[in-house]
């Protein structure tokens, strides 16, 4: 009985291979969207009240002062500051393969020390003993103006080894930057961004600044958690008649203020994956209910044969939801390793991309409720269809 | 009670608002192992009374007892059983699927009765041979001639060894050696495995292979 609904799908390949492509193509579509969604939502996450973010009151994307560090440094519940800036290059033999690349002062790696790991170092010369206060694990990076870190997904697709030297090209800082890999950074948590290089931040002063200093953002670590929303208050406040003002907020906000510069995005993400699942809904029925009719007829003889009408209508349906699971498993698994493999992370400000295999499940659903709702129609035609009326239409 | 017993059978079909009046109290009896052929003029009613006998349509008023059963009394689902263990039905236009090869196409039937695969196909290939098709088993319908492709319908009309064989004009659309070839076979279930035909003609040529000729005018029996 399956062998019949196999080889009715054989006797139009060209039909049906369409309709299973556009099928795959909704469900492709669908899980990279979901995808999208969930790795925004996921980088929310991240944050912790244990940092706050301090960062130019108007945006984003105009710096502060240098100066500020001092003060922010003496704010009551601020145990650390560190810098990160922006740098914005690209690898000049490889401009359109992105990858983010900060500048940082000493702080920034030993406040995220819960949430990376460096796995990979070069080791001083014997004899040679660490910096007090380093980690030995960063002595080299430290103390090498033109080193660099970067995170191990990075490495990886780029085949990058520790010791080498890779070139970036600024855009923001112009000129070829060319960097020393001595550390390699692995993510504890899996929302975590493994695809960014580290480097100086007094480097990127001294060759890209002219010396004076410009911060993107200061990272503040909190000495009591609770506290943070005061602590937030207090430098807003400390900073309110400067020029700039500043904004501070949980890491958790600025990242959600980051990912709304896209606008609206998860809304209209989620609006445009509901009118594709739609849109291929129609097509789908539509295509059931053409092929179909040619084969009126033929249904009327298998009732003649002694098929019950609940027969031919399973029949019809499971043509439908092989052709609709079938192509929506393919789209749904193509997404996810597909997305997974490219390492796609929204310029490095998220970690990279995930789809999650519930968002893999939940396709594979919406193809066989697809499959279901298209053959239905069709289905109910075919069992309803009365086998007198559709014998005379042929003679 | 004969083996086929219609009894004041009454057939309207509605169309729209109007009634047509096609079979009107009509009565007949077939015995076991007859061939009988139905004749009359176009829109007598000849198709509309063999549905009804082979249960793919259901009187208006008026009793069918097919083989013991009285069908007309008969749900959607219990006719569809009926049909599969008791007749064998032959269209004018053949009727095969074009999807699947003779030996699939004359297994299909098998499917709603309880057997395995090799016994499915052993039934099915001996149906071919009956027919004179054993070396086609694979082919498909579109690589066979008119003749050919009515034989492999007559071997899925009989593979599930049905009571009652029925035929609609089996030879209408076929040149007049293949139809012969047609009514021979149908002469041969009838002698010598003793399956009762009831088959519409216009032909009368075709109509003298049968026992016993019936004709219908109008919706009723002329003679
Ligand atoms: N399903 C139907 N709906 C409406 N009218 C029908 C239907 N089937 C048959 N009729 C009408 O019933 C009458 C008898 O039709 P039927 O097909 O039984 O004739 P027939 O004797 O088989 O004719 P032919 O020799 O042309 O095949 C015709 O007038 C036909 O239009
Ligand atoms: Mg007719």
């Amino acid at each position: 009985m399956f062998h019949l609904v196999l080889v009715n799908l054989g006797r139009n390949p060209l039909r049906t291979l369409l309709t299973l492509a556009s099928v795959t193509l909704a469900l492709f579509l669908f899980c990279a969207l979901s995808g999208v969604l969930d790795t925004l939502q996921e980088s929310i996450k991240v944050g912790s009240e244990t940092r706050l973010v301090t960062r130019n009151k108007v945006s984003l994307i105009f710096p502060m002062p240098k100066s500020y560090m001092q003060r922010l440094q003496a704010v009551d519940g601020v145990k650390r500051v560190a810098i990160s800036n922006w740098f914005g290059g690209s690898d000049p033999a490889n401009p359109r393969d992105f990858f983010a690349q900060f500048a940082v002062d000493e702080n920034y790696i030993p406040i995220y020390s819960s949430d990376v790991d460096i796995v990979e170092w070069s080791q001083l010369p014997a004899g040679v003993p660490a910096p007090a206060g380093v980690d030995p694990k960063l002595a080299v990076f430290e103390t090498e103006q033109t080193a660099c870190v970067v995170g191990i997904k990075l490495m990886e697709k780029r085949g990058w080894k520790l010791g080498q030297q890779v070139t970036v090209r600024g855009t923001i800082y112009p000129g070829d930057w060319t960097f020393t890999i001595r550390g390699v950074y692995k993510a504890k948590k899996k929302s975590f961004d493994e695809s960014s290089l580290l480097f100086h931040f007094s480097y990127l002063e001294q060759k890209g600044m002219g010396g004076s200093g410009q911060v993107g953002i200061y990272v503040l670590q909190l000495a009591d958690p609770s506290r943070a929303s005061a602590v937030a208050s207090a430098i807003d406040g400390m900073f309110q008649t400067s020029a700039p003002s500043t904004r501070t907020e949980s890491e958790q906000a600025f990242q959600a203020g980051f990912v709304s510069m896209y606008g609206n995005l998860p809304f209209v993400l989620r609006l445009v994956g509901l009118a594709i699942v739609f849109s291929i809904l129609l097509i789908a029925a539509n295509t059931m209910m053409v092929s179909m009719r040619e084969r009126t007829s033929e249904f009327a003889v298998l009732k003649t044969l002694g098929f019950t009408d609940g027969a031919v209508f399973g029949m019809v349906v499971a043509e439908a939801a092989v052709i609709t699971v079938g192509g929506g498993t393919i789209g749904a698994l193509a997404a996810k390793f597909g997305i997974e493999k490219s390492g796609f992370n929204m310029l490095g400000f998220l970690p990279s991309m995930t789809v999650y295999w519930s968002t893999v499940f939940v396709g594979i659903g919406i193809a066989l409720v697809i499959g279901a709702v298209s053959g239905l129609i069709p289905a109910l035609q075919a069992s309803r269809l009365r086998i007198v009326d559709a014998l005379r239409r042929v003679e | 009670m004969a083996w086929i017993e219609v009894s004041d059978l009454r057939k309207v079909y509605q169309r729209d608002q109007q009634q047509i009046p096609v079979l009107d109290g009509l009565s007949l009896k077939i015995e076991e192992g007859e061939f009988v052929a139905l004749m009359g003029p176009s829109g007598s009613g000849k198709t509309t009374l063999l549905n009804l006998i082979g249960g793919i349509d259901s009187p208006t008023s008026g009793d069918i007892s097919v083989a013991g059963t009285n069908i007309a009394r008969l749900s959607g689902a219990e006719l569809a059983r009926w049909r599969s263990n008791t007749i064998g039905y032959i269209f004018q236009l053949y009727n095969l699927m074009p999807v699947l090869t003779a030996l699939q196409n004359v297994e299909l039937p098998l499917l709603l009765h309880k057997m395995n695969g090799a016994e499915r196909r052993k039934r099915a290939t001996f149906a071919l041979e009956l027919v004179g098709l054993g070396d086609r088993l694979g082919h498909y319908p579109r690589q066979l001639s008119g003749g050919q492709e009515q034989r492999v319908a007559i071997a899925r009309a009989l593979v599930s060894d049905p009571k009652v064989l029925l035929a609609d004009e089996p030879t209408g659309d076929l040149d007049r050696k293949s139809g012969e070839e047609v009514l021979q076979l149908l002469e041969r279930l009838n002698t010598e495995f003793k399956k009762t035909i009831v088959m519409v003609t216009h032909d009368p040529h075709a109509a003298e292979s049968a026992d016993r000729m019936v004709h219908l005018d109008k919706g009723v029996l002329s003679a």
